[in-house]
């Protein structure tokens, strides 16, 4: 996958000296068919926009709204507003179905996994990215050979070993695991961004009488700080959306569900039990805090995101 | 650099190496093992050679998982991409030109946040809200609007011939947003003036497409088809949450992730469910290495 992707962003200018050219006053378009297939593109092309923006926000507006319904109006009326807002929906979903408690697992399981695999991550990243020593390269694909295997093949073996370790069922061994698994990926991107680091300011640093690990977190880790930032993001938003993974190794402990595990299970439970309007409840409020953080980091998301996966 | 090295080296390597290999490294290495085995979990295993093997080539579910895959390997990509690639051309390429930078229709920006967006959501999460959107009566979000105007309901996911072409929507849904952001990198990335010198030729915008955008963007799709191929094999999360029974109807949408869960966690055949994860295993090798083959061509130097 040997692709170079650059992270440029569109509203910036393309380079210096890119426009000695005068303005192109659109030369030539005096062809009619030219321009009237052009407006005709640009009028599905927009129509198309348009109708995807529809699809994409239509579901979840719809299910905010239904979180506020009782079961009569979801029933009769999908189309509607709710009439009046029936917070003891989210109330219900929030204690009576656990949500809260999955949230919270979830957000205890994630910032602990992601806090580990970065700091794990990038010490074994630096090593790798500027130390000679024997067995650099071996250790440096046994990492990256993570990247090609599917997660599917290790699930049964993996579950034995985390048995074996008495890890079954515990937040340690999902946050060890949560980890184990991020690292290929934090490693491949991180040995690429410190090997573009400047030499000069190791040396100078070392000079100076900074010992190799001082040199690390004080001069590296600050150096690197948005090939991090990237790379965190990149872990969190998989992390966060894990479902194979905890729906092995915690399936018995059901007060140690995460979020993408418990809302599965209420969707299953809400037919038996018919609150429906629990259910959309349920759903808003594992939905709303990701377009909330989305819509205040999106700019840092994509960019941090389309970095992480141009390899 | 020559103080210390080593310990400092090892220091630095061995909790990050150690927990790799005791949590991804020897679980893959034993499942190639525990596959030629007739283990279900209490005595030890017992070494059957390929009999696992042999079983899987006469299991319909097996089969059926992996035309479903090849289904997904084909659709999805191509759809998704197809998409992508006509939005990104229209927020990036498709605008007025104003003194040589090109820029993308009215819109744009907004455009851009919004697609991205199921992107951030959890896939389990999207299968249960399309769960309720794809309901088959009048409490579902489309059913409910065709039964209205007097339609009879679709059965999304109950009639096992459209059951994976619904959950295959469900996956474009959420892809397209990323890819239209990627795809928008690499056009970024071209430099304006050939475009002008495209556009002063009196090309149109379909040849720009056809022309420019696409050849020089042919890294970029070619990374996109291996993800989104990858994709294709996985697809467990999304199938086990919103398809009717666990992959059904009767094993309509039934995916290779699914019937290795089934056969370890719920039948604890875990020699059998290891045989199925080496197959994915080298269908999946199969494919990256195919794809990056096929699609090699000289990259355009600009």
């Amino acid at each position: 996958m040997g692709t170079q992707l650059t992270t440029t962003r569109t509203d910036q200018p393309d380079g210096p000296g890119s426009r000695p050219l005068p303005p192109v006053e659109k030369p030539r378009r005096g062809k009619g068919t030219d321009r009237s297939g052009a407006s005709l593109l640009n009028g599905v092309g927009h129509l198309a926009l348009f109708f995807w923006a529809v699809i994409v926000v239509v579901p979840i507006i719809w299910v905010f709204l239904a979180s506020f319904k009782n079961t009569t109006e979801i029933f009769s009326s999908p189309w509607t507003l709710p009439a009046e807002l029936r917070w003891e929906n989210w109330g219900r979903a929030w204690t009576k179905a656990h949500v809260g408690r999955y949230f919270l697992n979830s957000v205890l399981v994630v910032s602990c996994a992601t806090f580990l695999t970065m700091l794990l991550g990038s010490m074994a990243a630096y090593v790798l990215a500027r130390y000679k020593f024997w067995g650099n390269r071996f250790i440096y694909y046994l990492f990256v050979s993570g990247l090609a295997f599917p997660v599917f093949l290790a699930l049964v073996p993996l579950f034995f070993v985390v048995r074996n370790l008495g890890l079954l069922d515990t937040y340690t061994g999902l946050v060890l695991v949560y980890t184990a698994y991020s690292l290929p990926f934090t490693v491949f991107f991180l040995v690429a961004f410190f090997r573009t680091l400047p030499n000069s300011v190791a040396e100078a640093a070392m000079i100076d009488g900074a010992s190799h690990t001082r040199l690390f977190f004080q001069v590296m880790m600050p150096m690197a700080k948005p090939g991090l930032i990237s790379v965190t993001i990149f872990n969190i938003i998989g992390q966060w959306a894990q479902y194979q993974l905890p729906l092995v190794l915690v399936s018995s402990a059901k007060d140690k569900w995460v979020l993408t595990q418990g809302i599965a299970d209420i969707s299953v439970n809400a037919g038996y039990e018919a609150d429906w309007s629990g259910l959309f409840a349920a759903l808003t409020i594992a939905i709303l805090p990701m377009i909330i953080v989305y819509a205040i980091f999106q700019r840092q998301i994509q960019s941090g995101l389309t970095a992480g996966t141009g390899k | 650099m020559r103080h210390g090295k080593y310990p400092f080296v090892i220091g630095f390597l061995a909790a990050p190496v150690l927990l790799y290999s005791v949590f991804v490294i020897a679980p893959y290495a034993q499942a190639f093992q525990i596959s030629m085995t007739s283990w279900r979990g209490f005595s030890a295993p017992k070494w059957v050679g390929f009999d696992n093997y042999r079983l899987l080539a006469e299991d319909n579910r097996f089969w059926q998982a992996i035309q479903h895959h090849l289904v997904l390997l084909l659709a999805l990509p191509l759809i998704t991409i197809a998409i992508a690639l006509f939005f990104s051309f229209m927020l990036n390429v498709a605008g007025k030109s104003s003194g040589g930078k090109r820029s993308g229709v009215w819109g744009s920006k907004f455009y851009r946040v919004v697609f991205f967006f199921p992107q951030v959501l959890a896939v389990a999460i999207i299968a249960v809200l399309f769960q309720t959107v794809y309901r088959p009566n009048e409490s579902g979000l489309i059913n409910g609007v065709l039964m209205k105007i007097g339609l009879d309901p679709i059965l999304f996911l109950v009639n096992p011939n459209i059951a994976l072409w619904s959950i295959l929507g469900v996956l474009v849904w959420q892809a397209v947003g990323f890819y239209v952001v990627l795809f928008s990198a690499g056009i970024a990335s071209i430099p304006g003036e050939i475009y002008e010198a495209a556009e002063m030729d009196g090309a149109t915008r379909v040849t720009l497409f056809f022309r420019v955008t696409l050849p020089l963007l042919w890294d970029t799709l070619q990374v996109a088809w291996v993800y989104l191929g990858i994709a294709a094999f996985d697809a467990f999360a999304i199938v086990s949450v919103l398809s009717v029974d666990n992959g059904g109807p009767d094993g309509a949408t039934t995916v290779l992730g699914l019937e290795i869960y089934r056969n370890a966690f719920t039948y604890s055949k875990f020699g059998y469910a290891s045989a199925m994860g080496v197959a994915l295993f080298f269908l999946t090798i199969t494919f990256a290495v195919f794809t990056l083959r096929v699609t090699k061509r000289e990259s355009v130097e600009y």
